[in-house]
């Protein structure tokens, strides 16, 4: 029976809640400090980008395990514009908001499974996941 | 809720101690702070210390970019200080560049590298 807890993104408060709630199953995952400031970060990131780009979403966090190995999944999911070209958007530097571009090619470093389903008018689900190791 | 930064002056210096995490709204209003701060009292460097903060994402990352070059406009030196192993490891994998930025591993050293600096 795997966990999950999820918080409602609407407002830049949201994001502070959502990565808060990522560092408390961070750690209770057992995560180093290394690993929650990682799982931190790409929630930030994930979290602002619903927020700066489809208004409303949901970051869901999940413990989970997989033959023997456990670790912690972020699903961040939107109902919003879908993103385009996603090729453009895993460049680095890439950013139509003025941001410094790094977000999602910078989450996929951060984390070690990463996964992006997008169909613009339609929404955006990131799946990404971080193994204890 | 509206929390500000408080910036403390110690001779032609600014002290900043970053204590919590910065939501957007902080980080925005430290930006502006800050410069009135320097306007008003004729700072020649600030010291921003993060040992308390334990993760930088690309916003605030780009905030604290932003002010340094904002300051360095106005004529003065920036040094960041106690960045966490975490925090360095995070923002160099997300991609961020720190480049052109003074750092030093704690405030006392920060101060010391930001007086060498205005006297050269």
């Amino acid at each position: 029976m795997s966990y999950r807890s999820s918080v409602d993104i609407y407002t830049e408060w949201d994001i502070v809640a959502a990565r808060q709630m990522g560092r408390n199953e961070a750690k209770k995952t057992g995560f180093g400090t290394v690993d929650q400031a990682r799982i931190t970060t790409a929630i930030s990131e994930l979290a602002r980008n619903i927020y700066l780009y489809a208004g409303k979403g949901k970051i869901e966090i999940e413990r989970i395990s997989e033959n023997g190995f456990f670790g912690i999944k972020i699903i961040a999911s939107d109902e919003g514009p879908g993103i385009s070209d996603l090729r453009k958007v895993m460049e680095d530097g890439y950013s139509t908001s003025g941001g410094l571009g790094a977000g999602m090619p910078g989450v996929k470093r951060l984390m070690d499974d990463f996964k992006v389903v997008s169909e613009p008018g339609v929404g955006t689900t990131i799946t990404a996941k971080k193994w204890l190791h | 809720m509206k929390t500000r930064i408080p910036i403390l002056k110690l001779n032609d210096v600014l002290i900043v101690s970053i204590q919590w995490e910065l939501d957007d709204q902080t980080a925005i209003q430290f930006q502006e702070d800050l410069l009135t701060k320097m306007h008003e009292t004729s700072a020649l460097g600030v010291v921003i210390d993060l040992t308390p903060i334990d993760f930088i994402d690309s916003f605030i990352a780009k905030v604290l970019g932003d002010v340094i070059n904002m300051t360095g406009l106005m004529g003065a030196k920036v040094v960041i200080t106690g960045i966490q192993p975490a925090v360095a490891i995070t923002l160099i994998e997300l991609g961020i560049r720190m480049e052109n930025v003074m750092t030093a591993l704690d405030l006392e050293n920060g101060l010391d590298k930001l007086y060498k600096e205005l006297e050269a």
